[in-house]
């Protein structure tokens, strides 16, 4: 009987094929390693996504080698480039078709807060739509900034709380983007 | 939930209503993993046949001619990056050929040199995108990450020269910020080594594929008729027979002193769309061998003192220097009033700037001829009459990209 | 490239010899034959260099709409670039229309892929394309009420609060 670490944080105590840990840490951990990703790209910061998710810098070893390209499966959201504002519907339409637990990564200065885009047709920052968790500023990041962000990303996955959605801090976070809420 | 799993019926659950010939309404987009941009095609079909297309554009409009009104004419340069963002070296290149042209400057040799150098490395990355991503569409992944390394190393190539990885800025009015320096010579003397066996092992994957010939050959046809009044250009029009290249037809930057094959095709389907692309990555590659190889000695920059920045120890020492770098820092350049038009050869097709200039310190009008705004208004005609399947893999090789499409 | 036969001063003469008072003015800044014609003669003009056996204009490069507050009764140009291929020829025709009346033929019978240029010309500074299967906007949303790139019109959005115009210099 002695202590073990999974995945390189989870505490345990191991003991003849048993291991006592919490449960929310081993979500946390099953999560943060298999995040499927809907890569929402929409212009030159797509193209520095689309290095990350070559063999130089590879994403997949994080867990995201199947890219969801349908909202219903996707547990991370990346917006990768410019939005306009004829576009800001859609992107709202996109994250709120996405299943709970979800997040944002927000990758770009133009998806951060309208890059060098400050005109009239540009939405000056996707937070003015959607919540959005971790931003990568750069135009366009490298892909080692994007793999930081999200490497911030699994940081939050990890020591998220598993009721989340039903907190207090959340739901009025939801309300002020006036999107709906579950119910308990 | 029950009642719905009792009351099944079987092959009634099916909708036969496509089959029997009504119609059914398809929204491709805009944001599609086919779609590479984002565009939006509201499809009619009838079961796997398209009937017509209604397409929607300017899902990134980001107002570039009116952002290029205010700003003075060496902060354009990082705007022009972003238009064809897969080759921005050439957007920046053509920008700063046109102000060159407006303010009649001559360049030395070896600027031009450099400058095709850096123009057919980033028409080979331009070309390799689009043509991996024509292998992803049809299945075929493993073409994708062979080429996205390649790309990797003339990435490395363009931060030699100018620090950044995409979207470059690279040269100045006048010619270059720096000379090549050693590093730089040396990769690229690896990269032309190395990269016509990687190239060459992509291309035995997919040109004579049985599976991908099948899928391609036949898929979004265009007559070279039809194609020359859309105003087709690049190599979506030379895939249908006419062999117009501005690189030949309008020289710019000492291209008359290459010697290169303009390859057509002759149908006009994604096969020859493809075909023609490969066909021009190793033209690009024998032109920068020969640019390589003839290299003239001389310095990397025009003398155009008003528009290109000073030495910084001349900065330091010299009245005159001062002045003319305050002056192009602050962007008070006076400028010549003229229009000019000049075209370059770009990943697409003919990349024209349209520049009115009243002698101010920002253009007074500025119109990016974008090719692939203009070719894309062809792609329902394209597609009637062919399945799903095909519409995706015209769209993805007629190379779209989102930035130049929409400006 | 040299071995064009057809030059500039030709090209002007058998223009001129055709439409005469239609042409207002001509010139060649950088080589560039540039001519001036009335609004109304532009779709006459354009069918017939193209249909022209010497000067075959095929390829419509572009179409630009230019913005001059301050000429009385000239404030739009709307600027074709044509360009033929044979004869490695290029030809740009301005037409100048007034703000109370800023409208020309369409060309997209002539030319189909004058029909997106065109929507653009439009979406961008208001001129009507008369004739025009659908002269909706293309780049911007549905519902802007007004044309972007006219001169009065500022380049960032009025409406924004997230940015204060003071750190901008502006």
């Amino acid at each position: 009987m002695g202590k073990v670490t999974l995945d390189g944080h989870v505490e345990a105590i191991d003991y003849q094929g048993f291991q006592l840990t919490r449960l929310d840490k081993v979500i946390g951990s099953a999560r943060a390693n298999s995040l499927w990703p809907l890569p929402f790209a929409t212009s030159c910061c797509g193209i520095e996504y689309m290095a990350t998710m070559g063999s130089n810098y590879d994403v997949a070893r994080f867990g995201m080698e199947r890219m969801s390209f349908s909202p219903r499966q996707a547990d991370l959201l990346i917006v990768a480039g410019t939005i306009s504002k004829k576009l800001a519907p859609i992107l709202r339409h996109v994250y709120e078709q996405m299943a709970e637990p979800k997040w944002v990564l927000s990758v770009g200065a133009c998806a951060s807060s309208g890059g060098i885009f400050d005109t009239y047709s540009v939405l000056q920052g996707i937070d003015r739509v959607i919540p959005v968790d971790v931003y990568v500023p750069g135009c366009p990041p490298r892909p080692e900034q994007i793999i930081d962000g999200i490497m911030n990303i699994h940081e939050l996955v990890k020591n998220e709380s598993l009721r989340r959605r039903y907190s207090p801090e959340y739901r009025s976070m939801l309300n002020d983007y006036n999107m709906e809420t579950d119910e308990q | 939930m029950s009642e719905w799993l009792d009351n099944i019926e079987p092959g009634k659950q099916l909708s036969h209503e496509t089959i029997d010939g009504d119609i059914a309404t398809l929204n491709l987009g805009p944001t599609h993993p086919a779609t590479h941009g984002i565009f939006q095609n509201i499809l009619k079909v009838d079961g796997e046949r398209i009937l017509s297309s209604e397409q929607t554009v300017g899902y990134i409009h980001r107002a570039f001619e009116k952002i290029a009104e205010h700003r003075p004419y060496n902060q354009i340069t990082p705007l022009t990056d972003r238009l064809n963002y897969c080759s921005s070296p050439i957007n920046n290149m053509g920008w700063h050929m046109t102000v060159e042209k407006l303010i009649q400057a001559e360049m030395p040799k070896k600027v031009d040199y450099m400058r095709v150098i850096i123009m057919e490395l980033a028409r080979i990355a331009d070309h390799l995108i689009c043509n991996s991503v024509i292998g992803v569409d049809t299945g075929a992944l493993t073409g994708f990450t062979y080429v996205f390394q390649q790309r990797e190393k003339i990435y490395e190539l363009y931060e030699e020269v100018c620090g950044a990885r995409l979207t470059t800025n690279v040269g100045r009015i006048g010619g270059f910020e720096r000379d090549f320096s050693k590093e730089f010579h040396k990769k690229l003397k690896t990269f032309l080594k190395e990269f016509p066996k990687v190239f060459n092992e992509f291309d035995s994957l997919l040109s004579r594929n049985r599976i991908f010939m099948d899928r391609t050959i036949g898929a979004g046809p265009i007559s070279a008729q039809r194609a020359l009044d859309y105003s087709f250009v690049g190599p979506n029009l030379r895939a249908t027979g006419i062999d117009y290249d501005v690189r030949v037809m309008n020289p710019y930057s000492s291209y008359q002193d290459f010697d290169f094959i303009v390859p057509v095709g002759t149908g006009g389907d994604t096969y020859d769309r493809f075909q023609v692309r490969q066909e021009e990555i190793r033209q690009s590659l024998s032109i920068i061998q020969q640019a390589y190889d003839g290299l003239p000695e001389g310095k990397h920059f025009a003398d155009v003192p008003e528009f290109y920045l000073p030495p910084k120890q001349d900065v330091y020492q010299k009245m005159e220097a001062l002045i003319y770098h305050f002056k192009i820092v602050m962007g008070e350049t006076p400028v010549p009033v003229g229009e000019v038009y000049h075209s370059v050869e770009g990943g697409n097709g003919e990349l024209g700037y349209y520049l009115i200039s009243d002698g101010g310190r920002s253009p007074y009008r500025l119109q990016f001829r974008r090719p692939c705004f203009i070719y894309y208004q062809a792609y329902p005609e394209m597609i009637t009459g062919q399945t799903i399947s095909d519409a995706v893999l015209t769209l993805s090789s007629l190379n779209v990209i989102a930035g130049e499409l929409d400006a | 490239m040299s071995n064009n036969t057809v030059t500039n001063e030709i090209a002007l003469e058998r223009l001129q010899s055709a439409f005469g008072e239609k042409i207002i003015s001509s010139e060649a800044p950088f080589g560039l034959l540039t001519i001036e014609i009335l609004p109304a003669a532009v779709h006459e003009i354009i069918s017939w260099l193209k249909a022209d056996e010497i000067l075959q204009t095929a390829f419509l490069t572009n179409i630009a709409g230019v913005h001059y507050p301050e000429q009385e009764n000239r404030e739009f140009a709307v600027v074709y670039h044509l360009h033929s291929l044979v004869n490695n020829l290029r030809i740009r025709l301005k037409a100048f229309v007034p703000t109370g009346n800023p409208a020309v033929r369409s060309i997209t019978d002539i030319y189909v892929g004058a029909n997106w240029m065109e929507r653009e010309t439009f979406d961008f500074y208001g001129i009507i394309f008369e004739g025009h299967p659908n002269l909706t906007r293309i780049l911007n949303e549905d519902s802007m009420d007004y044309f972007p790139m006219r001169k009065e019109y500022r380049l960032e959005d009025a409406t924004r609060e997230d940015k204060d115009n003071r750190f901008f210099g502006r």
